[in-house]
Order: structure tokens, then C-alpha cells, then sequence
């Protein structure tokens, strides 16, 4: 048996969250006591380093109806090689192609899912592992009853850590058919990490008045080199763009430093960052929610303090030079 | 055009979340149940625009016991054409996803569309369930659609940005935000609704492979530190020094 890590490649390069998902099979496989072999599809730049995350193999699957992603071909050349590796456990990244695979894969080997998982299983007496539950207000464990396991990990729930690995590139083939669906474009910002692998996430809401305001949250961000955020009525109103929404109904995030600038902390905007290692609030009102879920808290109006905390950050980011 | 819409029932959004029975159930006591977000203001609406649009009927489908049909309700007077329920507890991601899709085999339909995750178990694993087991195309997190006889194109949300593909019908669709705008029930839709049909159906009795067996609320913070807004060098230094984030 072996645990099989589907080591995603987005726009052709290998990323964070599959870095992160070798990192996790490669503790699991050493758990049970099995292989942890990577599997990468197309054009994976990068690929080399799996073996130092831990993969004792990595498999390189071409061919030319998996040039553009259809998670139908991918679920089917992924369960197709499990079998052939004799897959005990299968991990994905818990991202927007791992989500339209993860199912896919689960039916075709006939096997138990958990989604978002993270941490490692428990293996006393079964199988069980843990995952986020009510966006992020609470942690569910989950007894898998099946032989094959498929688990999609969270991103930035796990630290990456280099481990001794050997591994070298071996090509696997593999019959595929025509897929179904046609990738016509694919729009990427460039430069800027995308919300959910953002280690930092600086984030305002309805505090900041107007949308021509947002320069200094904007340098902010570029100081710290995070990724910017914001409250759900902001992106409704239309001061920022859809995807930057993050909560309960938005994109969960869980970054090492979560920044909240003019925004109360409703309920539905803690579910999707409470999560964050810590928690940064600056905010006027002294009464906002948002000061319970914090770990620092600034109490000032935002305007006076944040280009405060830019002067500081340039400080300290020089002294470290 | 004939759409199955899958929608569940969530917990309301600032429900209190405990459990009971020693951390294995989630307490429901004094908690508001509403329709799934995702299925109710993008899955549903967009299905009743592509009716408006290309005509068709769209059925709602839930899989779960009998207190589900208060929500199954609002779904028609929102504008489903009629309802089916699928009369079992909903264990987990793969049985739903198979009572679903035995049931799509006995229909006609077009589109199968979900909401992108459901808010209390945040799973997003059903609908490429559902996919695999009709052998058809998936397009998860869908922010836009246009369609154009049998052929769609769809805007889908992916790390940082979105993808743009094609598909032809039949096929799979879980909706993000985007895909289209809330609509609220009037009168005469919740009249109306009192009259369509909700049709309730046995379950072919799938088992499910996963079970939660504890559930955990996270641990409190130990209190906000408060730092003077006139020093930001102090929490600049706790950042790094401290919380060791920067
Ligand atoms: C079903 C449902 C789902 C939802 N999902 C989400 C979600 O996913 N994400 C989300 O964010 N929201 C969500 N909401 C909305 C949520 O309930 C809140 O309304 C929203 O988060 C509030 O946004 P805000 O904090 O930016 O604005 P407000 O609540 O208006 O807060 C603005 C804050 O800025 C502070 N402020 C104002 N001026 C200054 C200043 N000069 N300096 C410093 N501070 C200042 C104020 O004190 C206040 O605390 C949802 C709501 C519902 C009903
Ligand atoms: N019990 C259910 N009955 C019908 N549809 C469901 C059920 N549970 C989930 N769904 C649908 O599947 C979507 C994704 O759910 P999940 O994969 O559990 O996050 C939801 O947004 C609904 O559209």
C-alpha cells in the first residue's frame, strides 16, 4: 500500500498548497508506515523539489487531453494511477481543482472523502481526521469507514516542512479520453498571492468610507508583501472586487496574520477568518465585536493609525536590511 | 431546459454553534434553520433565469426527513416548478450524492446545479459526486453563465482569478457569488407554492462511509492586547517579536 499525493500544478508550476499536501502525506506514510508517492500532471515546473517535502517518487502523467484542466479526465487519470500504486490514501489540496476532483476520485475508488482536513488522522482504532465545520466556528473529527481514504487538505493548515527525500521523476502512461469540457482562457492576477495561500492578509470594511480611501490600505499590503481582503457590503456595494469577500458566505482564509481595519466583526465575517494564527483589529469603536476575536487590538481611528503603522513597518522592514 | 436544483437546509448564519450528547451531535435547540445560501440566492435563481430565458421547468430536490420541507416550501415560492424530497437522513457527502443522482436518472434534466458548499459542513464534495455517478461535466464555482442552445459558457472561481469554459449540456454546476442576484419571495409565490407538487420519495438506502464522532469549538483567545495608537512601533515589535508573523 502507498499514500499517493496529487501534487497540483496550476499554470504549469508547482505552489504552496502542493508543497503543503507532500508535506502532509509524507507524515502520514511515515504514520502507517507506507510510501508516499507524488503524482504531478502536465507541465509541473518545480516538480524536482517534491522530494525534499518527502515524495519517494514522483510520477509525471502527459498527455494531450490533460493539457487544460477537466476535473472529469483528471478524476479518472488519478484513481487510474491509485489503483496501479495501490493507493491506501490519496491526498489532494483542498483548492478550486482539488474541490472538483476530490468527489470525482472518491466514487471511482469506491472510497471514504474528507474535505478540508487539517491535521493529521488519528489511528487509534480506525481512521479519523479532523476538519473545519460551521465555517470555521468549530472542528468536526471524521471516522472514515472505507479501505481507500481520499482527503483534501486545507490550505495553510499545516506547516511545510523538508524532509530527506530521494526521489527522482519517473513518466507514467495512461489512455485518456476527449474531455467534455474546453478551458477557453484562464485570468490571473499576477504578482499578487491569491487569498486563500496568503500567509498575510491585510483586510478593511465599511469603516473606510469610500472606496477612493483604500491607498493606504493597498501600501499597507505592499509593505508587508500580504494579500488585501475585505468585508462582505464593501464587495456587495461595489468598493472592491468580488473575490476579495471573505466570511461565512466569502472565502475562508486561515493566514498567519489576519489585519481587520474598519470592520465590526459580525458573526459571518469571523467564521471565515477566526481561524488566522493572529489577529489584528484596528478599530474606533471600542464596543466592535471584532476586539473578542483579536490578538492585538488598536483602538484609534483608522485614518491617523494606519499610515502610523505604515512609517513603523518601513522602520522596522529598513532595520532589517 | 430542465434544471434539478439541490438544495439544503444550514443552520442560520449567527446561530450559536454547541453540541450535546458528549460533543457527538450538534445541538439544535433554539437554532433557526434556513435555506443553504449558495443554493437559495445563486443555484435556484439562475436555474429560474435559464427557464425564463429558454423555458423548461426546474424541480427542486433535497435529500432528509420530513422537517426539510419548510425550506423545500420557500424554494417554490421563489419559483420552482415543483419538488421532491428524498425521505432519509442525509449521513454523509456520498449517500446524498447518490440518492441524488439515482434520482436525476429517472428525469430528463439538463442541469444539475448545487450551491458551492453547504455553510455548516463546508464540504463542496457533492456535486463532482453527483458528476461521477451520472458520468457527466462538472464545472464547480461558477460566478457567470451564458447559454446558447446547448452549449454554456461559464466563468468559474480559481485561486486569484477565474477560468472561462465551455460545456455542453449535460452537466454539473455549483454556483458561487455572482452567478445571480437574491430574490425574495412575494405573496402570491408563497399563495402558490401551497399548491405545488412535493413529491416525496423513499431512499435506496446507500450507506454512508463517513461519520462524524466529536465535534470541538475552538479555544477562547486569551484576551486582546491592547496597544496605544500612538505607538506603532510596539506593535510592529509584537508582531514579530511576540506572534512571530512578520
Ligand atoms: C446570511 C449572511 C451572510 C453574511 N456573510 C458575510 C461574509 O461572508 N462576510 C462578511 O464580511 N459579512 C457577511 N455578512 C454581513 C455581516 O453580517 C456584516 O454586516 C458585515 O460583515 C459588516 O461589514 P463591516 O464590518 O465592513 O461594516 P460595519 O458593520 O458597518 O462596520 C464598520 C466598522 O468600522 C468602524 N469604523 C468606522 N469608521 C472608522 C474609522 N474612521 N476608524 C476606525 N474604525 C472605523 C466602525 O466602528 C465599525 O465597527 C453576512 C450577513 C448575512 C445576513
Ligand atoms: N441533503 C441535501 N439534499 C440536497 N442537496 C444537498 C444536500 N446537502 C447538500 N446539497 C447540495 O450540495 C451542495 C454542496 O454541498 P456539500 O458538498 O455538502 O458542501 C449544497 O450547496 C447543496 O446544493
Amino acid at each position: 500500500m502507498s499514500v499517493l499525493v496529487y501534487a497540483e500544478s496550476p499554470n504549469g508550476k508547482i505552489k504552496k498548497a502542493a508543497l503543503e499536501a507532500v508535506s502532509y502525506g509524507a507524515k502520514l506514510s511515515k504514520l502507517m508506515g507506507l510510501e508516499c508517492i507524488a503524482l504531478v500532471i502536465g507541465a509541473a515546473e518545480g516538480k524536482e523539489e517534491l522530494a525534499s517535502y518527502g515524495a519517494s517518487k514522483i510520477l509525471q502523467l502527459d498527455h494531450a487531453n490533460l493539457q487544460s484542466f477537466d476535473s472529469q479526465n483528471f478524476a479518472f487519470a488519478i484513481a487510474e494511477i491509485a489503483k496501479t500504486q495501490n493507493a491506501g490514501v490519496l491526498v489532494l489540496s483542498h483548492s478550486a481543482s482539488g474541490k472538483s476532483i476530490a468527489g470525482r476520485v472518491a466514487v471511482r475508488l469506491n472510497a471514504g472523502l474528507v474535505s478540508g482536513v487539517n491535521a493529521l488522522p488519528n489511528l487509534e482504532g480506525g481512521f479519523s481526521v479532523a476538519k473545519g465545520v460551521f465555517s470555521g466556528k468549530a472542528t468536526a473529527h471524521y471516522q472514515v469507514d472505507a479501505d481507500v481514504k481520499v482527503l483534501s487538505l486545507m490550505g495553510n493548515a499545516v506547516p511545510l516542512e523538508k524532509q530527506e527525500g530521494t526521489g527522482t521523476v519517473e513518466s507514467v502512461q495512461l489512455e485518456i479520453p476527449a474531455p467534455k469540457t474546453k478551458v477557453l482562457e484562464v485570468k490571473t492576477q499576477d504578482g499578487v498571492v491569491p487569498l486563500p495561500e496568503a500567509e498575510l492578509v491585510v483586510s478593511a470594511g465599511r469603516g473606510m468610507k469610500g472606496p477612493e480611501n483604500w491607498g493606504i490600505i493597498d501600501e499597507l499590503a505592499q509593505i508587508l508583501g500580504a494579500t488585501t481582503a475585505c468585508s462582505r457590503p464593501v464587495a456587495d456595494i461595489g468598493w472592491r472586487p468580488h473575490h476579495e469577500h471573505v466570511g461565512q458566505t466569502g472565502v475562508a482564509i486561515r493566514p498567519n496574520l489576519y489585519i481587520a481595519i474598519g470592520i465590526s466583526g459580525a458573526i459571518q465575517h469571523l467564521a471565515g477568518v477566526n481561524s488566522s494564527k493572529t489577529i489584528v483589529v484596528i478599530n474606533k469603536d471600542p464596543e466592535a465585536p471584532f476586539f473578542k476575536a483579536a490578538d492585538y487590538g488598536v483602538q484609534a481611528d483608522l485614518f491617523d493609525v494606519v499610515p502610523k503603522l505604515i512609517e513603523a513597518l518601513k522602520k522596522y522592514k529598513a532595520s532589517q536590511n | 431546459m430542465n434544471s434539478l436544483v439541490c438544495i439544503s437546509k444550514t443552520p442560520e448564519t449567527t446561530a450559536k454553534i454547541s453540541f450535546n450528547d458528549n460533543n457527538s451531535q450538534f445541538d439544535t435547540e433554539g437554532v433557526q434553520f434556513i435555506m443553504n445560501p449558495y443554493d437559495e440566492w445563486y443555484a435556484l435563481v439562475r436555474a429560474l433565469e435559464a427557464k425564463e430565458q429558454h423555458g423548461g421547468e426546474v424541480t427542486v430536490i433535497n435529500v432528509g426527513p420530513a422537517s426539510n420541507d419548510v425550506v423545500i416550501r420557500k424554494a417554490l415560492a421563489i419559483g420552482a416548478d415543483k419538488a421532491v424530497r428524498v425521505d432519509t437522513e442525509a449521513n454523509d457527502a456520498f449517500q446524498v450524492a447518490s440518492e441524488i443522482a439515482n434520482y436525476a436518472k429517472t428525469g430528463n434534466f439538463d442541469l444539475i446545479y448545487l450551491g458551492k458548499e453547504t455553510i455548516d459542513y463546508n464540504g463542496a464534495e457533492l456535486g463532482a459526486m453527483i458528476a461521477e455517478l451520472l458520468d457527466i461535466a462538472y464545472i464547480s464555482f461558477a460566478s457567470k453563465m451564458e447559454v446558447d442552445g446547448n452549449v454554456a459558457k461559464i466563468e468559474r472561481d480559481i485561486e486569484g482569478g477565474i477560468e472561462v469554459v465551455e460545456v455542453q449540456t449535460p452537466f454539473v454546476i455549483s454556483a458561487a457569488k455572482g452567478l445571480a442576484e437574491q430574490r425574495i419571495p412575494n405573496m402570491r409565490g408563497i399563495m402558490m407554492a401551497k399548491r405545488k407538487p412535493l413529491e416525496v420519495v423513499p431512499s435506496s438506502s446507500v450507506q454512508a462511509k463517513v461519520s462524524v464522532k466529536e465535534y470541538k469549538l475552538p479555544e477562547m483567545k486569551s484576551g486582546v492586547k491592547l496597544v496605544d495608537p500612538d505607538n506603532m512601533d510596539e506593535l510592529v515589535r509584537l508582531l514579530s517579536e511576540e506572534a512571530k508573523v512578520i
